[in-house]
C-alpha cells in the first residue's frame, strides 16, 4: 500500500467522539473500586467499630493519605497517557502525601515511650497488611491497565507504575474501611509498602501490557 | 543566528498551520485532515531519514506506522497542547520501538530529544514501503477488513460506503475504527 492511498483510507473518517478518555477512566475506576470493595468484604470484612472509629483523627488521616495518593496517581497516570505531556508538578504531588506520612510518624515515634515504638510500628497486623492491600488492589490494577490501554503512553513501565500507584492507593482506601490499626508509625511503613507492590508490578508488567 | 530564526519562523508556520488542519479534522472536516496528514507525511519522512539513514528501506514503514498511530491516537491529543510536542513523541516512540525489536542500537546516531526536529524539514518523495500493508490487512478477519476495504480500495467516503453495503454509517466508522486498530496491532506484532 502506497503511503497516499493510506493517507486516503485514514482521511475517510477523522472525526471523534467525544469524551471517551473520561469515560473510559471513569468506568474503570467505578467497576475496580465496587470490585475492590467486594473483595475486602469477602476476604477480610469491614472493621465491626467502624461507626467508633470515624470519631478517631487516624482513621480519616488514613484516607486522607490514600485519596491524595490516588488523585495525584490519576492525574499522573492520565498525562502519562497522552504523548508529549510531561509530569511536572504531579511529581510533588506525589511525594507530598508520603513525606508528610513520614513526617508525622516520626513526631509520634519520637514522642512516644521507647518500649511503645516497636509496637507502634508494627502494630498487630504488620504481617498482614502490605500483602492484604496487594490482593485488594488487583481489580483495580486490572482496571487502570485497561484505562490506560485507551490512551497512549509512550513511557511504558512508568506509565504502569503510575497505573499500579493509583490501584494500589485506591485499594489502600478500601483496606482501610477493614484495617484496625491507629498508629501513624504503622501506616507509614506497611501502607506505604502496600501501595509499592502494585506500583513495581506495574513497572513491570507495563512494557509488556501497554505496546500499541 | 539568523539561519536559526528562518528555521525557528518556518517551523512555528508549520505547527500553527498542521494544527489549524487537525483541530478542523477532528471536528470532522475529512479535506482538512488529509490534507494535515500530508503534510505530516513529508515531515515524518525527513524527520526518519534524519535518524536511519543506515537503514533507509524502514523509512516508508515507520512513516506509515507513524501515521497510522497519529490517526489511531488522536484522541489524545488535547488542542492547547503543542503539537510538535505530540507528534514527536509518537514519532520517537515508534523509532525506539522499531530499535529496540531490532536491536540496533548502533542506527541510533543522533539524539532523539530534539523537539523542533519533526517540522523543521519536510521531505514529499514517498519511496516504497518495505512491508505491505495490504498483505497485513489481507490476514484480517472479514469484519475488520471489508469496512477498510470498501473505503480504500473504492476510495468511497463513510456515507457511500455505508449505502454499498447496507450497513449503517455508524458500523461502518466503527468497523473502520476497529479494523485500524488491529491493523497497527498486526504491525506491532510483526516487528
Amino acid at each position: 500500500m502506497k503511503t497516499d492511498e493510506l493517507i486516503s483510507l485514514l482521511a475517510a473518517d477523522p472525526a471523534l467522539e467525544p469524551n471517551t478518555v473520561p469515560r473510559r477512566f471513569t468506568v474503570a475506576l467505578a467497576l475496580g473500586l465496587a470490585l475492590a470493595f467486594l473483595l475486602m468484604v469477602a476476604t477480610h470484612g469491614i472493621r465491626p467499630d467502624l461507626a467508633r472509629a470515624t470519631g478517631e483523627a487516624m482513621f480519616w488521616g488514613k484516607l486522607l493519605f490514600a485519596g491524595s495518593l490516588a488523585f495525584a496517581g490519576l492525574i499522573a497516570t492520565q498525562r502519562l497517557g497522552h504523548p508529549g505531556v510531561r509530569l511536572g508538578g504531579v511529581r510533588l504531588a506525589l511525594l507530598a502525601p508520603v513525606l508528610a506520612l513520614w513526617l508525622v510518624a516520626a513526631v509520634v515515634l519520637v514522642a512516644a515511650a521507647p518500649a511503645q515504638r516497636s509496637h507502634l510500628i508494627l502494630g498487630e497486623t504488620w504481617r498482614t497488611c502490605a500483602f492484604s492491600i496487594a490482593l485488594i488492589s488487583l481489580p483495580l490494577f486490572a482496571a487502570t491497565l485497561w484505562a490506560l490501554r485507551g490512551l497512549a503512553p509512550t513511557h511504558l513501565a512508568l506509565a504502569g507504575a503510575s497505573a499500579g500507584l493509583l490501584a494500589g492507593s485506591l485499594s489502600t482506601m478500601v483496606y482501610a474501611l477493614h484495617c484496625p490499626e491507629s498508629g501513624a508509625p504503622f501506616v507509614a511503613v506497611w501502607y506505604v509498602l502496600g501501595v509499592a507492590i502494585p506500583t513495581l508490578a506495574g513497572a513491570m508488567l507495563g512494557p509488556r501490557v501497554l505496546r500499541w | 543566528m539568523e539561519r536559526t530564526k528562518a528555521r525557528d519562523t518556518r517551523f512555528a508556520d508549520s505547527e500553527r498551520q498542521l494544527r489549524e488542519l487537525l483541530v478542523k479534522g477532528l471536528g470532522g472536516d475529512a479535506p482538512a485532515y488529509h490534507g494535515f496528514l500530508k503534510a505530516l507525511s513529508a515531515h515524518l519522512r525527513a524527520y526518519f531519514r534524519k535518524r536511519l539513514f543506515q537503514r533507509l528501506d524502514d523509512i516508508e514503514d515507520l512513516v506509515q506506522e507513524t501515521l497510522l498511530a497519529v490517526h489511531n491516537q488522536r484522541h489524545t491529543y488535547q488542542t492547547e497542547q503543542p503539537l510538535t510536542a505530540w507528534v514527536h513523541a509518537i514519532a520517537r516512540y515508534k523509532l525506539v520501538d522499531l530499535l529496540r525489536a531490532r536491536e540496533a542500537r548502533e542506527a541510533l546516531t543522533d539524539p532523539l530529544d530534539d523537539e523542533l526536529e519533526v517540522f523543521a524539514a519536510s521531505d514529499t518523495d514517498a519511496a516504497d514501503a518495505r512491508r505491505d500493508l495490504d498483505k497485513l490487512l489481507a490476514e484480517l478477519p472479514e469484519h475488520h477488513r471489508l469496512p477498510i476495504m470498501h473505503i480504500k480500495l473504492e476510495g468511497l467516503s463513510v456515507a457511500e460506503a455505508a449505502q454499498r453495503t447496507g450497513m449503517s454509517e455508524s458500523a461502518v466508522k466503527v468497523g473502520v475504527h476497529r479494523g485500524l486498530k488491529a491493523l497497527a496491532a498486526r504491525i506491532r506484532d510483526s516487528l
